[in-house]
């Protein structure tokens, strides 16, 4: 019928159409499909700068490394509160000119975190600013590439009060007498970044695949009534704290404050430490601010990790429960 | 038999229905050796499905010689039936002198003493080993006559390619180091986000491109029995390629991107002028073919003219705006990095072997069958598939289903391919020892098998769960646009260019090039699968994610050490390309010299 073996025209015909339906069917109609979605309710556009600052997201193509799609699987909870859904993506991928077609967000390999949710997870300006500088700075085992070019180096005596000041540590500069600006690209990339957040989803959340069941260890100590046993407050502290204030607790000298010895942590009285986690904290100009954790962390991941502070690297104070947690929490919420 | 072997391909069908997994089980995810265990299963699959096709083809080899033993015997035991009585007495009379009679051992030399300075007759034996005598690994002598003008466009294609290899696994390797040493430098154009997407679009759009295409010339040309239809046009393409590839790599060093879609990285202006070279070779081509001076298409065409056509559309589809905004970008980024590699890499190289590994063992290839049920499962199989790159993102999960199953369905155009091509090489296995461009084939082959059927594997989602995201993608894609599209390649190249230039390189080198590429590649899969496992399992404890940067330094280490040895065989394989193409006849000399030079 066809003599496909001996009638090319109708081999190149058979083959292209074959293609191109079956293309259309598994890549077009899908496509069209899920860019027909509608932005959640309350979920904002991005600004001028913000704008900006993902173009040059896009043009050093940090995609490359960091993914922004947090899976329905359990694994992926550290990312965000909720499976990632088409209208997440609503106003960041868009196609940016006539050149360059939508952002390749959602990425294939994870060699730096997910930053779906980055702008929940460390609102720090300081600290983004720092990172891009010299990831290595803030997290010593980083290999992420430092963005210098960035960021200026600017001799002390021609900085104006417009220019945003890095806090490097000297030794990191070539010249003593100079400091690290910030410019407006890097500015608006930390903008962008601090934008990354997942909108609040109407109803109810799509739900995680739970994986691998905890067995439920029967309550050590015969299940004595109120020893609820507290999450692994380490690892908290390592995915939450230790980007600022270090694995060791020594803190960034000029950055952030050391937790190893601080008189907050050492004190007895853990209330200051509960409601500098939950509300954040700005009272010392010679550190960054540290922006609250309180809608991030339960009261139970709160008191692991204020109990990992107070017994680690010498440190050795009383420590709390989850019910002292809540009753701080309460106590701010009242007021 | 031919028939059994579609047939029990066929039979996969229902199999590919098993991948279909509703929800995921959640036993023993943390522990290891459920995990490994894939991996070692992968290799013992492959080490089994070897181990019984050499048995089928030995035994049906062994068949096969039975049968026509017994013909010849039947046609003796006739002769002699059939033979008149004083025929018989003399045939006796004659065999009974002719056992009587013995050589002298003089009869050439006379009855003079041999002058034997080097003792070479002193030493001569009867024996088969004899010592004096070295079996060297060489291939055929004979050269093809082709046309000088064909024979330039496939040296420029070829050498274009070298180069491209060389700069694109130098920033490769480069790019690996920057993993160990993440302060190598801090040069913006030379950051790993802007320098990754400038290594796979060498690798793929100027190295894997410009050889295939170059081989092709040749194949298209001689399997329609005439020359080019266009030369000029052949030319005009190379240039088109090039100047793409030159273009966009200056445009990612400086920031300018395509949003970053892997694969598709080039900006549309720049990628037009390597569209624009595929659609001109494609009408090259074409006409070549429409102009063919036999009746049959041979199946390489199919592959070659097919591969052109899908790769046109993809590229259309891939660059097209008109559905590409939110997730539709994503739908279509699934689609357009599968296909790239399968309908554009796979296929064409398909075309190329189903030519050049006949040619080689200087047999018909086995089934043409075989090879037409590969290409109509390759395009109905392969176009799914995309999706399992986002197997649990927000695309629609039928089409995360489809895209497993379809998977599952790959094993039927791949293993159709493998017993085809395995069946072509049946009786040929003692040329492995005399040559290297069959141990290429091999290899290429062997990995065709493994690597797709691993790809599979890896697509189920209780796989994709521990592997998604870590290093192990990429050592699933080196193992296949290595070690099945690479090997491949300079198979062919090893076998065609000393026919058409008439010198061949040393097989030493080409021993040092096979063996480095091939212990390179396997130190790099395998440092990357391990320390991808391990980087997964741990994102699955829920560990802090820079433990998983941590653990797998080491891993980097080993990468960047077996990248070193590939990186090695290329510099190798250039050479040995110089010393192919570089003809004392002038002409030619100058101008392949030229191609690597300024290329």
């Amino acid at each position: 019928m066809l003599n496909l073996s001996k009638n090319h025209k109708n081999l190149v015909l058979t083959s292209f159409w074959g293609y191109l339906i079956l293309s259309s069917f598994v890549s077009i109609i899908p496509a069209i499909q899920m860019q027909n979605v509608k932005p959640l309710p309350g979920q904002k556009d991005l600004t001028t700068e913000e704008r900006d600052g993902l173009a040059t997201f896009v043009s050093e193509d940090c995609m490359a490394c960091h993914t922004q799609q947090v899976r329905n699987i359990e694994m992926d909870k550290m990312w965000g509160s909720r499976p990632s859904i088409p209208s997440d993506y609503y106003y960041t991928k868009k196609r940016q000119d006539i050149w360059r077609q939508s952002p390749s967000f959602l990425g294939s390999e994870r060699t730096g975190p997910d930053l779906t949710s980055i702008g929940t997870r460390q609102p720090s300006d300081d600290w983004h600013l720092l990172h891009l500088y010299n990831p290595r700075l803030v997290v010593k085992e980083s290999v992420m590439p430092a963005y210098k070019w960035l960021f200026e180096e600017k001799d002390s005596t021609k900085i104006t009060s417009k220019d945003l000041v890095l806090k490097v540590p000297a030794e990191q500069l070539k010249n003593k007498g100079s400091k690290v600006v910030a410019t407006q690209k890097a500015l608006n990339l930390v903008a962008f970044l601090k934008s990354l957040k997942q909108p609040e989803l109407p109803g109810a959340a799509p739900e995680f695949i739970p994986a691998k069941p905890k067995p439920v260890t029967a309550q050590a100590g015969g299940g004595a009534a109120g020893a609820s046993a507290l999450p692994d407050g380490d690892k908290l502290f390592m995915n939450t704290c230790a980007v600022c204030h270090q694995a060791d607790g020594k803190g960034l000298p000029g950055a952030f404050p050391p937790l190893a010895g601080s008189s907050v942590v050492t004190d007895d009285n853990y209330r200051k430490q509960a409601s500098i986690i939950i509300l954040g904290y700005d009272a010392r100009p010679e550190y960054s601010a540290m922006p609250p954790f309180g809608d991030q962390l339960s009261d139970e991941e709160v008191a692991a990790i204020m109990n990992h502070e107070r017994t680690s690297w010498g440190n050795n104070s009383k420590t709390v429960t989850a019910e002292e947690v809540k009753a701080v929490r309460d106590s701010i919420k009242s007021k | 038999m031919k028939r059994t072997v579609i047939q029990s391909i066929l039979l996969l069908i229902p199999f590919a229905g098993t991948a279909q997994f509703k929800t995921i089980s959640t036993d023993n995810w943390a522990s290891s050796p459920g995990v490994i265990g894939t991996l070692i299963l992968i290799l013992i699959v492959a080490l089994v499905a070897v181990v019984i096709m050499s048995a089928k083809i030995s035994g049906y080899a062994e068949s096969l010689r039975a049968k026509q033993l017994l013909k010849r015997n039947k046609a003796f035991d006739d002769e002699i039936i059939n033979l008149e009585e004083e025929d018989i007495d003399r045939i006796l009379e004659e065999r009974k002198a002719a056992l009587k009679y013995k050589l002298s051992g003089k009869e050439l030399s006379g009855d003079d003493t041999a002058v034997d300075d080097k003792g070479l007759v002193y030493k001569a034996t009867n024996h088969p080993d004899n010592q004096i005598l070295f079996a060297e690994k060489v291939s055929h002598e004979f050269t093809l006559q082709v046309s000088s003008e064909l024979k330039k466009i496939v040296t420029y294609y070829i050498g274009a390619s070298v180069f491209w290899l060389l700069f694109g696994t130098f920033i490769g390797e480069y790019l690996g180091l920057k993993l160990v040493y993440p302060e190598l430098d801090s040069q913006s154009f030379l950051a790993f986000g802007r320098l990754r997407p400038v290594h796979t679009n060498t690798v793929f759009w100027g190295w894997a491109s410009l050889a295939m295409l170059g081989l092709a010339q040749f194949v298209v040309a001689r399997t329609s029995h005439r020359e080019l239809y266009s030369n000029k046009l052949a030319r005009v393409a190379w240039i088109l390629i090039n100047a793409s590839l030159i273009i966009g790599n200056l445009c990612l060093m400086s920031g300018i991107n395509n949003g970053g879609a892997e694969y598709r990285e080039y900006i549309w202006p720049v990628f037009g002028l390597f569209l624009a070279g595929l659609i001109i070779t494609f009408y090259n081509f074409y006409m070549t073919v429409a102009h063919r001076k036999i009746s049959e298409i041979y199946i390489s065409n199919w592959y070659i003219l097919a591969a052109l056509i899908w790769t046109t559309i993809l590229v259309s589809i891939g660059y097209l705006p008109f559905y590409q905004n939110g997730l539709g970008e994503t739908v279509i980024q699934g689609y357009y990095m599968h296909q790239g590699v399968g309908m554009w890499f796979m296929t064409f190289t398909l075309g190329l072997i189903y030519y050049y590994l006949p040619s080689a063992v200087n047999k018909p290839i086995y089934s043409y069958s075989l090879g037409v049920l590969a290409f109509w499962t390759q395009m109905l199989f392969y176009t799914m598939i995309g999706t399992h790159h986002f197997i649990f993102s927000p695309l629609p999960w039928w089409l995360q289903t489809v895209a497993i199953v379809f998977s599952m369905g790959m094993f039927i155009p791949v293993t159709a391919g493998t017993t085809n091509f395995l069946m072509t090489m049946r009786g040929s296995w003692s040329q492995i020892t005399r040559s290297y461009v069959l141990p290429f084939f091999m290899v290429g082959i062997i990995f065709y098998w493994v690597g797709s059927a691993q790809g599979s594997f890896q697509a189920f989602r209780f796989t994709n769960y521990v592997w998604h995201f870590t290093d192990f993608n990429v050592a699933h894609s080196h193992m296949t646009m290595y070690g099945i599209i690479c090997f491949i390649l300079w198979g062919a190249i090893y076998f065609i260019i000393p026919k058409m230039t008439g010198v061949q390189p040393k097989q030493i080198w080409v021993g040092a090039h096979f063996w480095l590429a091939f212990v390179g590649l396997f130190i790099y899969m395998t440092s990357l699968m391990t320390g991808g496992t391990l980087k997964g399992l741990s994102w699955i404890e829920g560990n802090p994610f820079i433990e998983s940067v941590v653990l797998m330094r080491e891993y980097w280490v080993w990468r960047a050490v077996g990248g070193s040895l590939m990186f090695t065989s290329h510099c190798i394989f250039a050479y040995n390309f110089y010393v192919m193409v570089k003809s004392k006849k002038a002409v030619t000399a100058a101008e392949s010299e030229r191609v690597i030079v300024t290329a």
